[in-house]
């Protein structure tokens, strides 16, 4: 039973992460999101398997969070806010794809070698979980990094939002309340990109957010 | 002795069952595709129609050009020979792993491509570079999926790989699974198919493969043909062998495991070719300056899988 929980655990982990690193390797848009509610599927199945694992039936509503706002809401909003602002359906990086994906390489190593010693009185299951939640959670940083677009900067964002979920599901003990707000503070900062999407693109025509670094207001 | 005579049985087998494995493979697409499509033993015909034609020889090419079909022939062949397909005992398989496995893949392709050069046309300089600039990429890929593959099962012999999986005491490794995804990726590239490089071309600009081979004919167009189609089963007997190895006859079995190896490996052949045939089917042939993400993908796979081996062992 132990071994199989911890394998299954592992996969699931895994899933995520490649599921990043498919986020990095995306170069059209919708692919981008289709990979994000993939990896959200991934997340809602590695909380509903702790919530068998951990006895702990909270974690079920965690998982049900996961799927229905992560996996459905979000990324429907997103299809809609492109679809509906008509914007360039390939993505723009600032990196190349290649140099990304090695830096992303390198980031899921520095975590393990940070997370493993760090950690070494916890259980196998928490340790090996949070390795894998941190390369989730820097994976995510590298996209918000990496990428031009104000659209798939919010998916880098909320990207980094299921390696902290994944985090949290894998350590006994998190309360629900906590999550449950952190779910909602997502879905609220959700709708604000939203309305920034239209007032960026009212401003400047376009979603490249490097126009904003130049911009000094009004005054010339 | 019964390990040589399943060996010479293999040597057979796998000649003979490349033209038609590459045929099936046409005949599924063609039928994807809504057309009729040519039988499945078509290649067969074609490869005895191409021995019985003359073979035209540029008045520029060398003896390296016409020396190039036997050895490209021979190299595959060789390395189809050391990879168990439906018993571990065959002669052969102590004396080779996977990393003299992609030496010999290597020497075939080098072989190619300086034949592509040999006669000094624009096309055949074109395909040996792309040719080049693909294994410069697949080749450190496969070699890192052996790496990891051989941390797990702890040798590199193919042979020894598969009696370890089939020992049993091995989960749902997720290390393994990330070579498969990487070995799948670097066998779609090494045979030059969609989305790497289409096998059905004739547009100049898009072809790899046929475009080094193009200034062949004759005997040494079957050669390089069948060189070709013995690399497809090759790479189809490897993931069945390093991945799938169910069914496959250990040494010490008697006749009728052997059987029913035989019959798995048909049946394994015959799944990863309609595998084959709907995924290029369903995808769009890439940019040539994509391929380096594509198989930057199959490194970063097998090196993320030897990180989760170290996950593992480290926990």
């Amino acid at each position: 039973m132990g071994q199989i929980s911890y394998e299954v655990a592992h996969l699931l982990g895994a899933t995520m992460l490649m599921a990043g690193f498919g986020l990095l390797y995306q170069r059209r848009l919708y692919a981008v999101l289709n990979t994000f509610a993939f990896q959200a599927l991934a997340l809602a199945a590695a909380a509903a398997w702790q919530a068998h694992v951990q006895h702990a039936p909270h974690l079920y509503v965690t998982a049900g969070i996961a799927l229905v706002f992560k996996g459905m809401l979000v990324p429907f909003a997103l299809h809609w806010l492109v679809e509906r602002l008509g914007i360039h359906r390939s993505v723009d990086t600032a990196l190349s794809i290649g140099w990304t994906m090695i830096v992303g390489v390198v980031l899921v190593a520095l975590s393990i070698l940070l997370v493993l010693p760090v950690t070494a009185n916890a259980a196998a299951l928490t340790r090996e979980s949070l390795a894998v939640a941190m390369s989730v959670v820097l994976l995510g940083m590298l996209m918000m990094i990496t990428r031009r677009n104000a659209v798939t900067q919010v998916v880098g964002f909320m990207a980094l939002e299921n390696g902290l979920l994944l985090a949290a599901v894998s350590a006994k003990g998190m309360p629900l309340v906590v999550e449950i707000s952190v779910a909602f503070s997502v879905l609220i900062a959700m709708t604000l990109f939203g309305i920034f999407f239209f007032r960026i693109r009212e401003r400047f025509d376009t979603l490249d957010l490097q126009y904003l670094e130049t911009y000094r207001g009004d005054r010339q | 002795m019964s390990a040589l005579a399943w060996q010479i049985a293999q040597i057979l087998l796998v000649a003979v069952l490349a033209p038609l494995a590459t045929g099936y493979v046409r005949f599924v697409k063609a039928r994807l595709n809504g057309r009729r499509g040519a039988p499945p033993w078509q290649p067969y015909r074609d490869l005895l129609r191409l021995l019985k034609k003359e073979a035209i020889v540029a008045p520029s090419a060398s003896w390296l050009f016409r020396a190039a079909p036997y050895v490209t022939f021979a190299a595959v062949w060789l390395a189809a020979c050391v990879v168990p397909t439906f018993t571990t005992a065959i002669a052969l398989a102590p004396s080779a792993d996977l990393i003299a496995l992609v030496a010999l893949l290597g020497l075939a392709r080098f072989w190619t491509a300086l034949a592509g050069m040999d006669v000094g046309t624009a096309f055949g300089g074109i395909g040996s570079s792309r040719e080049m600039l693909i294994a410069s990429l697949a080749e450190p890929a496969m070699l890192m999926m052996t790496f990891s593959l051989s941390l797990v099962a702890g040798t590199t012999q193919p042979a020894q790989i598969a009696a370890f999986i089939l020992g049993g005491d091995i989960g749902v490794e997720v290390s393994l699974g990330l070579a498969l995804a990487a070995l799948v990726m670097v066998a779609i590239a090494e045979n030059g198919r969609i989305p790497i490089d289409n096998p059905a071309t004739h547009l100049e600009l898009t072809m790899v493969h046929e475009a080094m081979v193009l200034e062949y004919s004759g005997r040494h167009l079957a050669m390089m043909e069948a060189a070709a189609m013995l690399r497809l089963t090759l790479f189809m007997a490897l993931i069945s062998c390093l991945f799938f190895p169910w069914g496959m006859a250990l040494p010490g079995d008697g006749p009728a495991a052997v059987a029913v190896g035989l019959a798995a490996f048909l049946a394994k052949v015959a799944a990863l070719a309609t595998a084959l045939a709907v995924f290029e089917t369903m995808i769009a042939k890439m940019r040539v300056f994509r391929y380096a993400d594509f198989l930057g993908g199959a490194l970063l796979l097998g090196l993320l899988a030897t990180i989760f081996l170290y996950v593992s062992e480290a926990v």
